[in-house]
């Protein structure tokens, strides 16, 4: 078992250094000149150009600078915001829970409820249920989350005014920042009112993150669940005499969900760009927002930084997503 | 399953009546869809509206009425039968933008798709046919651009590249070629060791002949469906590149960026968010019910005997 | 009296090209302690019969029957419940193929310490003991290893063997086998049919195997029912079926039995019809 995790890592490592190059190349060739941004609306001497450049290592050879780069990265120095002038990864910390956050209830709503549908309308394939649900499982797929954010608030918020248009928190709310989740913070708070706040906040936000992945799901839970379905062993469990739920719920389900596992693992990067969109339309402050933010305004080091960021991060729950596979599929685990 | 095996098998395609029995095969299993030919017909309706926006539009999709601003559809209260659709903030006509729009999202996408299909071809091809090393460096490139959530990626390209219509195309079909690469390296890789590729070679045909005109023929199938797919998604990002602010730049009546500008206006004007987004949804849902059609038709394996 | 007994069974498959009839007015009985045999090629509905009985098919198929009783009882129109109280319990069922009838995600110990908790309500270190003692009633090797193990990581032989020994687990009054041994090497076939025949004996169950072997009958069968196209052609016990066979199918099921094969190429079914057709 060991080993098996051991060379999953290690056939990750060139793809960490790639995330890296591109993570600095790209960053290189973006226009505008940073030196000129850090200066602000002062402007610079020539002078002072040259020995902020020389600073900041950019008068060094291309490949030079990379490997300083790579090097400060070992270390854990991501640089400085242009903007704000505070580490990168200070920024990135500090944000990062509140895309977890989002994350995490998108992916459990999509996952409880793409399931639940799926086995749904596997078991009553053809009937009215798996019509419907299907149709609604393309067109959640098709759909354009950054409109349908849009419409949701103007239906939620704007008709029915039941829920804020932006952020994690009612400003009347203010408490420590203990685990970085809202809804946990806010309950230790113990303040009256500030959970239901954190809530009505993160439901629409969550709720247009899941669009896409629900569909998904729920088409992959739904065909994995009709493919095991018709297998022997599933019909061995009838002719034992086994209850439905137990057939179904049992032996049909936990075969089903090897593949629909790797699906929901897969849907994390889906789920890091839906967070960009989702978090520009609710002004969600999370890594997304900043992403954004950081690209209009230039701010290289972020770009650079958040990039090569989320990309590990997206490989490294790539990887567990790898090993969860092998251990919910016992074929794989013995090799 | 005797009959369908025709679109994997050695079969050579010269012979007219051969193609003809395949395509009347393939549209028996793609009519049997209702969803696919519902998704057809929108999708050659929104071809048409494209190709004869300029004939259809009532007026110009950029000209700006300014005695007609925000004015409301023709059935809500206030509007004026001179907009069906009503007009966005500075009084132009939503339903011309929005048939001209059609144009943008198809040309995005049959750009998008061919240079991500052209590029994918060749490298896949490129690394399932010579293997070894050359395979490994291809597809360990192609790991690293996989690893980068698509959208974050294409953003960041347009950044380093300028925003714009044109670099925003070529950032998409660069994040999506990939897909293609991969499947095009597998279908190559199991269409090698098959007799008949190794007949072609005995009969002494050349590496390029090989490839393009003895393999790829028989991995067109899982091709034309990412094809179809990767069509909806580059409607989708393109117009989730323009929402941003960094596709199709104003006043271009592209989709997304028509949202974007009609942002500021959710709670006032609920015309100008819903159009253009009900607009995406029936193209890239018409197109992805295409997509499963084709699926069904052109897989073999999930077909019924 | 009989056990099973089946009058006019017909089973129809909605396909996409129309209705096919998979079998066709079959009866079937077989009697308390009885071995039968239901002979015929593949296609000939055999299965399909059973699968019938047991409840197994899928929505496709329709099911009529004149008679459809198990010990005196109406089984044609069992809820699910009253039906899972009989399948599993009175009536077990084993398959062609040991190791796909087995769930991949389970160990095997799993797989019957859940039949002998739910349809017999042992407790789970009961189930354990018991299902042990049948791993060693069924010859299973080390079962105290082996109930640990997953189907993947045991021979076809042994996946039969643990099949078995969930299909006997809770006395069952009839066995159905479905080509038991076929999927099996020709040394495991032997073994594990002297296992089936030994287990008939020990706990004087009835026994339905269905099979195209020919000899697997003769070494096994008290009565032999053939089947050809969803229709019966013959039925006898197994002396007389041998040495006087009535139908001409049967005959030529019998000419290709490699010991009366003459010349050099071995008769096929099909050899012998064209010669009974051209008579």
């Amino acid at each position: 078992m060991i080993r098996f995790i051991l060379s999953k890592f290690l056939y990750l490592i060139p793809t960490f250094i790639g995330i890296t190059i591109i993570a600095f190349s790209f960053v290189r060739i973006l226009p505008g000149d940073p030196v000129l941004l850090m200066a602000g609306e002062r402007g610079v001497t020539p002078e002072r150009h040259a020995e902020l450049s020389a600073q900041l290592g950019y008068d060094q050879p291309i490949v030079l600078q990379y490997f300083d780069f790579l090097g400060r990265l070992l270390q854990g120095d991501m640089g400085n915001s242009l903007v704000t002038k505070k580490p990168v990864l200070d920024e990135f910390l500090t944000l990062f829970p509140a895309t977890v956050e989002l994350g995490l209830c998108a992916i459990i709503i999509a996952t409880v409820i793409g399931v639940t549908v799926g086995v749904f309308a596997a078991i009553k394939r053809g009937s009215w249920f798996d019509q419907i649900s299907m149709t609604l499982a393309l067109v959640g797929f098709s759909m354009p989350i950054f409109w349908w954010g849009l419409l949701l608030i103007i239906f939620f918020s704007g008709i029915l005014g039941w829920t804020p248009v932006s952020g994690r928190i009612s400003l009347l709310y203010y408490f420590p920042n203990v685990t970085g989740f809202m809804l946990i913070d806010s309950l230790l708070s113990g303040q009256k009112g500030a959970f239901t706040s954190a809530l009505s906040h993160l439901i629409l936000p969550s709720l247009v993150l899941a669009t896409i992945p629900l569909a998904v799901i729920a088409r992959q839970t739904r065909s994995a669940m009709l493919e095991v379905m018709g297998e022997d062993y599933v019909r061995t469990a009838r002719a034992k005499g086994m209850p439905q739920y137990r057939v179904i719920g049992i032996h049909a389900l936990r075969n089903a969900m090897v593949p629909v596992v790797t699906t929901i693992g897969l849907q994390i990067g889906v789920l890091m760009a839906g967070a960009i969109l989702t978090e520009t339309i609710f002004s969600w402050p999370g890594i997304g927002k900043w992403m954004i933010d950081s690209i209009s305004r230039r701010d290289y080091p972020v770009v650079q930084s958040g990039l090569l960021l989320i990309a590990a991060l997206v490989m490294i729950v790539n990887l567990l997503v790898d090993l969860t596979y092998g251990l919910i599929n016992p074929r794989i685990r013995v090799k | 399953m005797s009959e369908t095996s025709n679109l994997a098998a050695p079969v050579k395609l010269s012979d007219a009546a051969i193609r003809r029995r395949m395509l009347a095969e393939f549209w028996f299993y793609f009519s049997q869809n209702r969803g696919a030919v519902i998704g057809l017909v929108v999708f050659v309706l929104l071809v048409l509206t494209a190709i004869f926006a300029g004939i259809i539009a009532p007026h110009d999709p950029t000209t700006q009425y300014r005695e007609a601003l925000l004015v409301p559809p023709v059935w809500a209260e206030g509007g004026n039968a001179q907009f069906l659709l009503g007009t966005d903030a500075v009084g132009r006509d939503m339903l011309s933008r929005l048939i001209f729009g059609a144009q943008y999202s198809l040309f995005i996408g049959i750009v998008v798709v061919s240079i991500a299909l052209v590029g994918g071809i060749i490298i896949g091809l490129l690394a399932g046919f010579f293997g070894g090393w050359i395979d490994n460096v291809i597809m360990r490139m192609m790991d690293v651009i996989l690893a980068f959530p698509s959208l974050l990626l294409a953003l960041v390209l347009v950044a380093v590249l300028g925003p714009g219509l044109t670099n925003a195309m070529i950032a998409i079909a660069i994040v999506y070629q990939p897909h293609f690469a991969r499947l095009t390296r597998a279908a190559v890789m199991s269409e090698m060791k098959r007799e008949y590729v190794t007949a072609a070679r005995v009969a002494g045909a050349g590496n390029l002949r090989l490839m393009f005109k003895t393999i790829l023929p028989n991995c067109l199938g899982p091709l034309i469906v990412q094809a179809t797919l990767s069509f909806s998604s580059a409607v989708l990002d393109s117009a989730a590149l323009g929402f941003l602010g960094m596709g199709a730049q104003p006043p271009s009546p592209e989709w997304g960026t028509m949202l974007a500008e009609a942002r500021e206006f959710i709670l006032r004007a609920w015309w100008v968010v819903t159009f253009p987004g009900l607009a995406i949804l029936i193209s890239v849902l018409a197109i992805n019910l295409m997509g499963d059609g084709l699926r069904d038709a052109l897989d073999p394996k999930l077909k019924r005997s | 009296m009989a056990l099973l007994n089946i009058k006019n069974l017909t089973v129809k498959f909605a396909t996409a090209t129309g209705s096919f009839t998979a079998v066709d007015g079959i009866d079937v009985h077989v009697d308390r302690g009885e071995v039968l045999a239901i002979v015929g090629e593949s296609g000939s509905g055999k299965s399909v019969s059973m699968l019938a009985v047991m409840g197994l098919l899928p929505d496709t198929a329709t099911i009529t029957a004149d008679e459809m009783t198990y010990d005196g009882r109406d089984i044609s129109d069992l809820s699910a419940t009253e039906r899972r109280h009989l399948i599993g319990r009175e009536i077990t069922m084993i398959f062609q193929e040991p190791v796909a009838s087995l769930n991949p995600s389970f160990t095997v110990g799993f797989q019957i310490e859940e039949v002998l908790r739910l349809n017999l309500g042992l407790s789970r270190h009961e189930a354990r003991t018991r299902a042990l003692d049948l791993f060693r009633a069924v010859g299973i090797p080390d079962p105290e290893t082996k109930i640990d193990a997953y189907p993947h990581q045991m021979s076809g032989g042994q996946c039969q063997r643990v099949m078995i020994a969930i299909a006997i687990a809770s006395n069952p009054r009839l066995l159905i086998a479905d080509e038991p041994t076929t999927a099996l090497d020709v040394t495991i076939q032997k073994q594990i049919l002297d296992l089936l025949m030994k287990l008939q004996e020990d706990f004087g169950m009835a026994l339905i195997l269905i099979t195209h072997d020919m000899g697997v009958v003769a070494e096994t069968a008290d009565r032999v029912v053939v089947q050809y196209q969803g229709k019966k052609m013959e039925e006898a016990d197994v002396l007389s079926l041998f040495e006087a066979p009535q139908s001409p199918y049967t005959r030529a099921l019998l000419s290709a039995l490699p010991e009366h094969a003459t010349g050099d190429r071995l008769p096929t079914v099909s050899d012998f019809f064209s010669q009974e057709v051209a008579r």
